[in-house]
């Protein structure tokens, strides 16, 4: 079989360690996770805020800095045929590799852009930072260039941040991570904070880069609706680990994880009026974990062996993985 | 409890702690000083620091320790008055101003504007020198406390308008609540750290400022204070004529004393919100 | 919007400071129990002037007249306000009658020269080296600015002064103890003159320079610190953008922005503690003038000084906030 995996990370633990007034804190926020994303494929992480997956997208952007360090376990790209660990990268390395290689969307909050630059020095910024530009005004034709190619209006190039929209600062965003076609395009939380109908938009945005470059696109966010209508497959994440992964037809339509379930339920569904269930109680401090599954404190089918130890994945259909005692012990570690 | 000692284990809390802790006891050791603070000539001038003297003597015929201990004590009694007093116009004008909003909010914002732009050194000044010969312990720590509540007014202001806009305001006011017990009940507890660092950093604002105008000769120069110890030593050209100690008591004392309430201040508001540290500029 | 929102407000602000700062000024000795004519002639006394009996009268209505203290208090605060508009702040009492308005004139070169000069540079300077060791606060070197910064900070100006003065003048012997320039020397523009005026005001320079660069060291260090958390920097960094780069155009440039605002202020702090550090060096500025005419109970001359810093600070302030705009697109777009 072909290896398609582009992006492979093999139990990876991820912890931040802080000293707080002479105390070393360790917060977990990256448990043994095992990831194989394929190329030209869209895949969603999904979780509560707090649940380690804004920390996991820094370990896949290999952008992780002090207090964050990686415990075990390590974080791969395929760059031309071959797999290369990131942590054997130099920084100038590193560096080359954004946007070229691996691209970054971040949540279009309002200070996204630098507040006091025009979008076009945004750009001219992104731009010289990666390509040699030899004339002046180069740079600025390239982003021209490109808003055209996605349908952006050209004359955002002369406005500040602050006088664009939150749907149009997303999209310049998302303009700015496709600029060299990278094969990886990682999203954080791209589509909070704005409105729905914006929200489509965006998420239309994202679909037909990705239908054009034929990239990759991991995307973080804690809305189901949207991972349902973009991802291909889905990777469930609870206090640092990813409970259950599946296509994302399955996980909506046999949601096996006690967990998933909540998720999916607390979605509106047309037609249907009965009151949305949301997951009792709240996510696990970081800091301290539960023991065994962490998810027992909260789940209605808990049994005793849940609150001892943590289950390894049971792959209940081909591609489709989950972690819970309801399904069975499982083998843990690598799922295939 | 749990708050000090966790501060305990930030080693700038700990020092100035520690060091603040010994001048007090410096400044309680003047209830047991042989002599007369307020009297000249009861010992010889002009002596090196000796056995009997340790820390030597003055020009004025004063014991430079046991001065020195009343100095410490007086320069923190102006602080004190002019601390708390001061933090008391604070809280009120920047509850006022941050609970009632509109006109009572831009009026009183105004004032503590201007008295941030006008030279309030200078005003002080001016009213030292007419009050010069009412002025005591009380009435500069009073007058002090008059002009040193502005950009803290301002901090518990912006701190009110934050704590506005949270859930349990909108509570306590829908089960009808009265405005006063709203502030005590639910702002107090917030509002209170910050006070708190306000008023180190308000305390060392008094002293820093008790010694200038005890340098321009502006205080009621028979009373020791940090100022006017000082004062005196530059009056008697004391580091002219090599009296270094004379010199460098009140200013090794005050140096102690300024890191100590700075070191207090920065621990205590880092400790409270890691990202802002108060900031005032300048002390003096 | 940018007017409307933000000039026309800052200029009220402006004119109602400076007549509210006046207004003090002006009321401060009227409303005060003591009489200002009645404590000159006692301090005129007090100094061993004889004072004739029959000429007491005529005493103290030259005094009321200068003092401006007659006709009723509405006369005298419009006259107050006649005098300031044609720019006449009275005259000195004790360097009888020189207009107080000179004094200040001889005075201000000096305090400018030292004064104006050390604050801006120590802006300057504290917000480099605080920038960069705001974004290298990880460093070695950083921390130990931070600490040299974390003692030298809150000492006052004067306290810091003797400190030096105690090292460098009196123990080392290096510099000049006091004075603007070397005793008996005219001032011009002659190349002797200029260095034996740069030499003494070395050390009162160090001792300004040293502390507000400390000051904006560490505010420089704090918000460069923050404005690294910031969303807009961490976007650039996975981007790839080149370190120079965003140190430059995101880091520095954003967190010079409140540095701009504090610049203003801090001018203004001129006239508090930095004054003081003319005192201790003996330095002729305005600082050493407000120290005579206290010792002199010279109340003329510390009214105009302060009507004039009343006037240089409010007036400073609004210079700032005017350019400000000119580096934040937010404020110039509203």
């Amino acid at each position: 079989m072909k290896n398609n995996t582009i992006l492979r990370t093999e139990r990876l633990h991820a912890h931040y360690i802080l000293d707080v007034y002479g105390k070393a804190k360790v917060i977990k926020a990256v448990n043994d996770v095992d990831l194989a994303i394929q190329e030209d494929e869209i895949y969603g992480i999904a979780g509560e805020s707090g649940c380690g997956k804004s920390t996991l997208l820094k370990a896949l952007a290999a952008a992780v800095e002090p207090p964050l360090r990686i415990i075990s376990g390590r974080v791969t790209y395929r760059i031309a045929g071959a797999e290369v660990d990131v942590s054997t990268l130099t920084q100038e390395e590193k560096r080359k590799l954004r946007m070229e290689y691996i691209a970054y969307v971040p949540q279009g909050s309002m200070s996204v852009l630098n507040p006091v630059s025009r979008i076009r020095d945004t750009y001219r910024d992104f731009i010289e930072s990666h390509i040699s530009v030899h004339q002046k005004g180069e740079a600025f034709a390239l982003a021209k260039e490109h808003l055209t190619e996605l349908g952006l209006p050209v004359k955002i190039l002369d406005a500040y941040p602050h006088q664009l929209s939150g749907g149009m600062r997303q999209r310049v965003t998302i303009a700015l991570a496709t600029l060299l076609k990278p094969r990886i395009i990682i999203g954080d939380e791209p589509t909070t904070a704005l409105d729905v109908v914006v929200q489509r938009g965006v998420v239309q945005l994202l679909k037909d880069v990705q239908a054009k470059l034929k990239n990759t696109i991991v995307l973080v966010t804690h809305d189901m609706g949207v991972h349902a209508n973009i991802a291909d497959r889905i990777g469930i994440m609870y206090a640092g680990k990813i409970v259950e992964e599946a296509p994302t037809e399955k996980i909506f339509s046999a949601p096996t994880h006690p967990y998933t379930h909540y998720l999916i339920n607390s979605l509106p569904k047309f037609g249907d009026k009965s009151p949305r269930e949301s997951v009792p109680g709240s996510p696990p401090s970081l800091a301290n974990l539960p023991t065994g599954c962490p998810f027992h404190p909260r789940c209605p089918h808990v049994m005793d062996i849940c609150k001892q130890e943590m289950p390894g994945y049971t792959q209940v259909a081909s591609n489709h993985k989950v972690a819970c005692w309801l399904v069975g012990e499982g083998t843990h570690g690598k799922a295939a | 409890m749990k708050l000090f000692r966790d501060l305990l284990r930030d080693y700038r809390f700990a020092f100035a702690f520690g060091v603040l802790c010994i001048l007090v006891a410096f400044a309680l050791l003047s209830f047991f000083s042989p002599y007369d603070p307020s009297r000249w000539g009861q010992v010889p001038r002009d002596l090196r620091p000796s056995a009997q003297h340790w820390l030597g003597t003055d020009s004025n015929g004063q014991d430079i320790f046991w001065t020195a201990t009343f100095a410490v004590r007086n320069s923190l009694i102006i602080a004190v008055i002019a601390g708390v007093v001061s933090r008391i116009i604070a809280v009120i004008v920047g509850m006022v101003a941050g609970y009632k909003g509109g006109t009572w909010d831009r009026v009183l914002m105004f004032f503590s504007d201007s008295l941030l732009v006008i030279p309030l050194f200078l005003i002080i000044v001016m009213m030292a020198m007419l009050i010069r010969a009412s002025l005591n312990l009380v009435t500069l720590g009073l007058l002090l406390a008059f002009f040193g509540w502005a950009w803290d007014a301002r901090l518990i202001r912006s701190q009110i308008l934050s704590l506005r806009e949270r859930e349990f305001t909108q509570t306590a006011i829908l089960s009808g609540a009265s405005t006063f017990k709203l502030v005590i009940n639910e702002y107090m507890p917030y509002t209170t750290p910050l006070i708190f660092s306000t008023l180190i950093n308000n305390m060392a604002w008094a002293i820093g400022l008790e010694i200038t105008l005890a340098i321009l000769g502006l205080l009621d120069l028979a009373t020791p204070t940090l100022g006017t110890m000082l004062y005196w030593a530059i009056n008697y050209q004391a580091i002219l004529l090599g009296r270094w100690w004379w010199v460098m008591t009140p200013i090794t004392l005050s140096v102690a004393l300024f890191i100590a309430l700075y070191w207090l201040s920065v621990s205590i508001s880092e400790y409270l919100d890691p990202r802002t540290r108060v900031q005032r500029v300048g002390a003096g | 919007m940018f007017l409307k929102r933000y000039l026309i407000p800052r200029l009220i602000q402006y004119v109602l400071v400076i007549v509210l700062g006046i207004t003090a000024v002006f009321f401060i000795p009227r409303l005060l129990p003591n009489d200002p004519v009645l404590r000159t002639i006692a301090e005129m006394r007090a100094r061993g002037a004889y004072l004739e009996p029959g000429a007491m009268d005529k005493i103290i209505s030259d005094l009321q007249q200068m003092y401006g203290l007659e006709g009723s208090l509405w006369d005298q605060y419009l006259a107050f306000w006649g005098r300031l508009f044609r720019g006449d702040l009275g005259v000195s009492f004790f360097q009888f009658p020189t207009p107080v308005i000179d004094l200040i004139m001889t005075a201000l070169p000096w305090t400018a020269g030292l004064l104006l000069t050390t604050t801006i540079l120590g802006w300057v300077i504290g917000n480099l080296i605080g920038g960069f060791a705001g974004y290298y606060s990880n460093k070695q070197w950083s921390r130990v600015l931070d600490a040299i910064a974390m003692v030298v900070r809150p000492l006052p100006y004067y306290i810091f002064a003797f400190a030096l003065l105690l090292i460098f003048a009196y123990y080392l012997r290096w510099f000049p103890i006091s004075g603007g320039a070397r005793l008996g020397m005219r001032p011009s523009w002659s190349w002797p003159f200029i260095q034996s005026v740069l030499w003494h005001s070395f050390l009162p320079a160090m001792s300004i320079l040293i502390l507000s660069a400390a000051v904006w060291f560490q505010t420089m260090k704090l918000v460069v610190q923050n404005v690294n958390a910031e969303s807009f920097v961490t976007y650039a960094k996975l981007s790839g953008v080149k370190e120079g780069r965003i140190v430059s155009r995101y880091v520095i440039r954003n967190a010079l922005l409140p540095q701009i605002t504090g610049l203003g202020l801090s001018l203004g702090l001129i006239f508090s503690g930095a004054l003081i550090t003319e005192i201790v060096y003996s330095y002729p500025g305005l600082g050493t003038l407000l120290y005579n005419a206290i010792i002199n109970g010279d109340y003329n001359l510390i009214m105009g000084i302060t009507v004039f810093s009343i006037l240089a600070i409010t007036t400073s302030v609004l210079i700032v906030d005017l350019i400000y705009p000119l580096f934040d697109p937010r404020i110039r777009y509203m």
